[in-house]
Parts: structure tokens; sequence; C-alpha cells
């Protein structure tokens, strides 16, 4: 299995993430070396086997639902880029 | 001062020979004096150390301190510092302020830890290098041609050029144990859940410990204690209570069976390493220990099962930055896909890009069952293999890196080559396994790392087995001369 150009636009398109035509060719080789790598996973026989879910093969830890949390809006707010009225400005989504 | 371990430290500052203002402004004058040539550090906290510093003071002469009252210590840049930059070696927080502390710097804070500064890393700590972080790669002390290791680079440069008494780290695929094999000193990541990850910026959360880097395991005793325990704001942190770690150390010598994985001494392991662990090995069978070989079946796989669990962990993690909230914000843009793709696009190095899409790959739909779910199921195998040989020894001992340090730049264009660098730590990761590595000679005039391997929960033991092994062994003192 190897990636080719269609493959990583449409992988940069779900995470997002701008490949530029510049990095493209590098990319290709380095995505392709490492499928490679991990496309040893396939020869081994795991049939019976449980995926692992946590190391310690602990449970979920629940709590009561009751708000904990206090409000420390603004001082996180601090770090935004661009906030009007406690809200975070992006371009327009909805036409 | 800092050819002192921060034990005899710790002594030093509760006797009163010295002030915890003295100690401090010593370390910032090295980290002025030698932090150009290593770069370990991407911001260096001197008035606010100079005022924890004197906080500490008074507490040593009220009589309420603890063993890390007045120490200075250093925090990786992937733990959240309140009003201090957090920025993971990413340009994409390059301009983060973080708002609170991560769970382990308030406990080293409340404790009376002093913190001079954050060190470099490989971005997001994806590396084993130190040479992917925005800020620029950090040196090797012994070498400043040579990498120090990664990701945890500047904690490991920092401790090695005795710049801090002790420094956190994080360790994902052996981020810890890899740097302080390479750089001479000791690397100790503990059982998954052990330490909070609450305000440690997640790379791959079911992998991801914090842990620390010292001269010595009698140093990551003193510091783990603070760490250690359980935070309910972690949801995957231990309820087991803490044991006393360093009382542990000080009780006698029992004879112990160790086993030697014989997988990792393939082609890969450089021979001078080989038989500076070996010659280690002699000393625990001194001390009193059985030794024999272990056959892992599946270890062989842990990098590839690594790079499908992490990456595709990672690719979750990661798209929190999207500047939207927090972080680089990508300029002139039109529309919101837009402002997601440059912006991460800008903002993110090419080793995490590569691990984004690979995670991105083995999470899609129509390759979710061959990859990241068969990846899981041989996780469990590999984690198996460890417990099966847990049932027949006390610890596994082995060597932490295949080769010592290597150049700047030379493994950069092969991803592989350098993912390769963890092939002997990853297993302990992906069982939740927690592991040290130890200075146990040279190779070449490079330090070579001891890595020793205990069962889930077994710190008080494991550190006690290494503790022993640097009361019979001198390796740990070694210094680069420059340094000295």
């Amino acid at each position: 299995m190897s990636l080719n150009r269609e493959d990583i636009e449409k992988l940069c398109f779900l995470a997002r993430l701008e490949v530029t035509i510049d990095e493209m060719p590098d990319v290709e080789s380095k995505l392709s070396d490492i499928v490679k790598l991990i496309d040893q996973l396939q020869a081994v026989d795991t049939a019976s086997v449980t995926p692992m879910a946590h190391p310690l093969d602990r449970e979920q830890r629940l709590r009561e639902d009751r708000v904990t949390e206090s409000d420390e809006r603004e001082q996180i707010q601090l770090n935004a880029p661009l906030v009007e009225r406690a809200l975070y400005l992006v371009p327009k989504v909805i036409e | 001062m800092h050819d002192r371990t921060l034990a005899l430290l710790a002594d030093d500052l509760a006797a009163r020979r010295v002030s915890a203002v003295e100690l401090t402004e010593h370390f910032l004058q090295r980290i002025e004096q030698f932090d150009a040539q290593l770069n370990a550090f991407v911001t260096v906290t001197r008035d606010e150390a100079l005022a924890q510093a004197a906080v500490a003071d008074k507490r040593l002469a009220a009589g309420n301190a603890t063993p890390l009252t007045g120490i200075p210590i250093a925090h990786k840049d992937i733990f959240c510092t309140q009003g201090v930059k957090t920025s993971c070696g990413s340009k994409i927080l390059d301009n983060f302020i973080s708002p609170y502390d991560a769970t382990i710097v308030s406990r080293l804070k409340d404790a009376g830890a002093v913190m001079l500064g954050k060190t470099n890393m490989d971005e997001f700590a994806m590396g084993s290098s130190s040479e992917t972080s925005f800020y620029g790669a950090v040196r090797n002390p012994w070498d400043h041609e040579l990498v120090p290791g990664g990701s945890s680079g500047g904690s490991a440069a920092a401790v090695a050029a005795r710049m801090v008494c002790g420094a956190t780290g994080t360790d994902t695929g052996g981020s810890i144990r890899q740097p302080a094999s390479l750089s001479g000193i000791t690397g100790f990541k503990p059982t998954y859940g052990r330490v909070s990850r609450y305000g440690m910026v997640a790379f791959a959360s079911s992998l991801d410990q914090a842990g620390t880097l010292t001269r010595t395991a009698e140093d990551a005793a003193l510091m783990m204690q603070v760490m250690a325990g359980f935070d309910e704001r972690d949801s995957t942190a231990l309820t087991d209570p803490v044991p006393a770690f360093s009382s542990a150390l000080e009780t006698p010598w029992q004879t112990i069976t160790i086993g030697v994985p014989e997988n990792f001494f393939d082609d890969g392991l450089d021979e001078g390493s080989a038989q500076a662990i070996r010659d280690a090995l002699r000393v625990f069978e001194r001390l009193g220990a059985t030794i024999k070989d272990v056959h892992l079946e599946h270890v062989h796989l842990s990098v590839p099962v690594y790079y499908v669990v992490a990456s595709a962990e990672a690719s979750s993690n990661l798209s929190r930055f999207d500047g939207v909230r927090y972080g680089h914000r990508a300029e002139n843009i039109d529309n919101l896909t837009e402002l997601y793709m440059r912006t991460r696009g800008e903002g993110f190095g090419a080793e995490v890009k590569r691990r984004i899409l690979t995670g991105t790959y083995v999470l899609s739909a129509g390759y979710y069952d061959a990859y990241y779910l068969q990846a899981q199921k041989v996780r469990q195998l590999i984690s198996d293999d460890f417990a099966r040989a847990f049932a027949d020894v006390d610890f596994l001992i082995g060597p932490t890196t295949p080769t010592p340090a290597f150049g700047i730049g030379q493994k950069m264009d092969d991803p592989i080559q350098m993912y390769l660098n963890d092939i002997y730590t990853i297993g302990a990761n992906l069982a939740g396994l927690p592991a040290l590595s130890v200075p146990c000679g040279f190779s070449g005039g490079l330090p070579v790392g001891l890595q020793l391997i205990g069962a889930h929960l077994s710190e008080p033991a494991l550190l006690k087995v290494a503790h022993y092994f640097q009361l019979e062994t001198d390796w740990h003192t070694r210094v680069p001369a420059a340094y000295a």
C-alpha cells in the first residue's frame, strides 16, 4: 500500500492541514515509507486477541454530574487571537 | 554547588549551608553562561525563580520545608505553567501563555521547588533527537555536534550540563529514557497513570507519562514522590496509593531475577554499548542476581504498533490547534476551512504534519480495522509477552538505545531510521510499565544507558535496583569537562 498525491490531499482535507506544493514530494515519499513500516502489522495473526483499551486493564472512572469548575473565561481568553463580547471571532460560516 | 546531586543539595539547604537564593543564582548564572551553546531552554524565568527562591528560604528558616524546597529545576515546555509561555517547541504555540499550571507543576511548586525555566523539545514531543523544535536543535553537552536525544532533550541537556538539579520530561515512546541514555543521566518513566497528565499537552493519551531527568535514581525518587499520585482531573490517573520511594532505596539488597531480552542484542545494537550492558549485568550478579535470557516474541513489532497508535491519538489530540481560541492564526483568510488549513499548515513542522496525516490515514474509513484496531491487538500481544516475562523474572534489563548519540542532521532525512532509535524503549510505553535508564559506561567516548523495566507499580523496587547499581558504579557521576 502506498499513498499517491490524491490520497494525501484527501488526508490533508480530513486533517484540515495544508501541505504546500513545495512540501508535497517530501511528504509523499516519507508517508509511503511510514505506510510500508506499519504494513508489517498485517502479517500478524490477531484472530482471538482483544484490542487493548488500557495498559493496566482498568475501567473508566466516573464522577457525580455536578458543576465543579469556576468561570475563568476572561483569563483563558487572554490567549484568543480575536475576541469580541466574549465570543471567538472566525470567518462567517453560514451564508 | 552544581557538582552535588539534588539529594545532597537538599541536605545542604536543610542544614542552611547554602541558601535557596544562592543556589538559584548559581544555576541561573550557569544557564546564562552555557545555554547559548546548548539551546536547552526556550524560556528562562529568572525573576520568578529568584522570587520562588526567596519564599523557599523563608520556609527553610521556619522549618516547614520539604526535601525539594529551594531546589532549582526546569520543566519540559510541554507542561502548562501559569503566566509563562508554554510552546511545546512549536510555532503554533509560540504566543501561548498558559492560564494554569499542570498538576505536576503545581505539586512541585507547592513542595517549594524553584522553576528556572522551560526546556526545549522535539515539537509536540514527536521525535528522538530534539531537532524538530521551532526554536532549533538542542545540543549534547558531551559533543555539541551531536543530539542529546529526544523529545525531552532540553531537560536532559540541562541536567547533564549541570544547569539545573533535575528536570521534568515526558515519555510516550522513550522520550525520557532515550535522551537520558544519550546524555549520560538518569531518566525515569513511571507506570502509566502513576503521574497526572492534567496540564501536560497531550500527544498520545494512552502512552504519555510524565517523569524525571536527574543525575541519580535517588534524585528521581525525591522528585517522583511529589509528582506521583491520584488526580481527579486526570481520568486515567491511578487511585493506587503512592508508596514511599526514597525509604525503599535504603532497604537491604535481596537476590533478584533479571531477564535480559535476547531480542535486543541484535545487529542493530552498537558493540561498545552491548559490552557496557554486559559489564553492567555483571555488577548485578556480584550484588546477588540470577540472570536469564527472556524472549519477547512480538517486541520487534513495537515500532510499527507505536506509529499507528501514537499517530492516531496525536491526530485526534492535535486537532484542537485550529487558530480559533489560542495559538497561531493564519492571516488574510477568507473562510473557516482556509483558517484551519493554513493555520495548521503554517504552525506545525514537517514531522508533526507527517504524524497527523499518518494518524488520519489509519483512522479513516476503510482503514480503521486494518490499522488502528490491528495495532491495538498487537499491542495486547506485546503487553502479554511482558506479563509472561514478569511471571518468571523480577526485572528486565538491557540497552536503552541501539547506539550512542548521533550527529545533528544525520537522521533527519530518514524518519524510519529516526524511529528505530526507540526500538528498545517503546515496549514499556505500550504495556504501561515503569522503566528507567541509568548511565552504565561509554562507547567511543559517548555515554551508554542501561534500561531497567519493572512490572506495573513496581517503582520502589525498580528505583532501588537502579540505586544499588549507582552505589556500586560511578558512571552517573561523569560530566563533560566543560561543565564540571
